[in-house]
């Protein structure tokens, strides 16, 4: 039976892939204009993250209003509260792609370090975890969700990676390299702290979908815990 | 489970006449738990609510087969008293039920048509049972009124201060607060959670955030099946069969 609430509940959802749409343009555009040194672009991403700011307000709102309202049960319950923590993540991933474009605005007077290899590889990473963090909650896809999960060691191997070659390669040798190099270490631990956040929405889908809680318990995702 | 076992229901069909009611109905109610048992109208759940303490008895053409265990003993048995099975297993109805009679002797009723007449005795259980039944305070000046004077929260709550008088294990409630307005009903949700610190309890209701709010285990009930038993906590936040998740819902019912 269809019911009124599932307007209700669809609205949401459309809300928060909205949400999500703009969180995943702000982490393109901030590689974009790192890669581009484009300070136009960070300052568009910096005004547009007011806008996403209201957005979750919104979503919060509503949220708690369906929850009042509506006393859910069940996948209901689980839908709502679940949205509700990815909403508060993808502000957190849209903050930190505003910081990115904040550092791109510290870089713009100063030819870059080296041309970039590391840093936009994680971005794609970055930006494909996001991507199939809330494919998996739309689709209600639990394997897509647990390759998110998995692929967090990745972008946490690449930051290492990018850490290592700026610290050991410039900062140790030239400390005068340090303003140059630093803000490009900023940006790969946004960018790691991204891919953080994609694999904490994709552990609240794996939630919603059969009520196992697998964050602070890795060793939940490979059992079969449905029921 | 480690929780001790107070009422089990053994295989238990149930036909009014040629109709069956209930198939092969198997759950074990836990001591000192409130266990709600759910379910569209018409699934049977008053019907196994009342086959606890045989009110079923009283209507005819009815029969039952498998057994329902009261602390391990059969209570179809038929050397069992069916009057010390009521003893045991109280029973409040949707609508209360006042007699026509003072305060103190609702109350009193029950024990003193089982030849307790002791005045001082009496007073002691009646004031005892208004307390446990969260009532007393508001009727203590007045015990020699007629019930029907009362609310219909208070006298709801009159009715399961009568059923605790003659002291029972086991209390069946049957949608006790459906008849009363909401502050009412949540009175009587508290005084519940207070009631299961003593008494085993199981109530049948069509308010599933009641059942919810208040009960420990919940029961599934439909078309005269059990479909799922188990924690409340599961059944409302992740049931198992996608019936019951279709029923807690409200895509059907």
């Amino acid at each position: 039976m269809e019911r009124h609430f599932d307007t209700d509940l669809n609205e949401l959802k459309k809300e928060l892939l909205k949400l999500a749409a703009l969180t995943e343009t702000a982490i393109y555009k901030s590689i974009e204009a790192l890669e581009k040194q484009d300070t136009k672009l960070a300052n568009e991403i910096i005004d547009e993250d007011a806008k996403i700011d209201e957005l979750e307000l919104i979503i919060e709102e509503k949220s708690l209003e369906l929850l009042a309202l509506r006393q859910p049960m069940a996948s209901d319950l689980r839908f709502i509260t679940t949205g509700m923590k990815i909403n508060a993540e993808l502000e957190r991933i849209a903050d930190l792609a505003e910081n990115i474009a904040e550092r791109v605005i510290e870089l713009a007077d100063k030819p870059l370090l080296k041309p970039l290899i590391d840093i936009p590889r994680l971005g794609e990473i970055a930006r494909i975890m996001l991507k199939n963090s809330i494919d998996s909650f739309v689709n209600k896809n639990e394997e897509l969700a647990k390759s998110v999960i998995f692929q967090d060691e990745e972008a946490d191997s690449i930051r290492n990676l990018i850490y290592d070659e700026l610290m050991y390669d410039y900062i140790v040798k030239d400390g005068t390299l340090a303003p140059r190099a630093i803000p490009l270490l900023l940006v790969a631990r946004h960018l790691e702290r991204i891919c953080d956040h994609a694999s904490y929405i994709a552990s609240d889908v794996i939630y919603m979908i059969n009520s196992t809680i697998v964050r602070h318990h890795p060793e939940r995702l490979d059992a079969d815990n449905k029921d | 489970m480690d929780y001790k076992v107070r009422v089990k229901v053994n295989h238990v069909n149930f036909f009014y006449g040629r109709v069956q009611s209930l198939f092969d109905i198997k759950c074990d109610i836990y001591d000192k738990m409130v266990t709600s048992i759910i379910g569209p109208s018409g699934c049977g759940k008053s019907t196994l609510l009342r086959l606890i303490n045989r009110m079923n008895d009283l209507i005819p053409h009815t029969r039952i087969e498998g057994q329902i265990l009261l602390d391990g003993k059969d209570i179809y048995n038929p050397k069992v008293d069916v009057v010390e099975v009521r003893q045991k297993v109280g029973m409040v109805f949707q609508k209360p039920n006042p007699f026509p009679k003072s305060i103190f002797d609702n109350v009193a009723y029950g024990l003193v048509v089982n030849g307790l007449t002791n005045r001082s005795y009496l007073s002691g259980k009646v004031e005892k049972s208004l307390k446990d039944a969260a009532l007393w305070n508001e009727v203590k000046d007045r015990l020699g009124k007629s019930a029907l004077t009362l609310s219909g929260g208070q006298q709801q709550r009159l009715c399961i201060a009568r059923t605790l008088a003659i002291e029972p294990e086991v209390i069946l409630m049957d949608e006790p607060a459906s008849a009363l307005d909401p502050t009412a009903t949540l009175k009587i949700e508290e005084l519940i959670q207070k009631l299961k610190e003593k008494y085993t309890i199981v109530i049948v209701t069509h308010n599933m955030q009641q059942a919810a709010r208040i009960s420990d285990y919940t029961a599934f009930f439909m078309l005269g099946k059990l479909i799922e038993y188990d924690l409340t906590a599961k059944i409302f936040r992740n049931p198992s069969k996608t019936i019951t998740e279709d029923y807690v819902t409200g895509r059907f019912g």
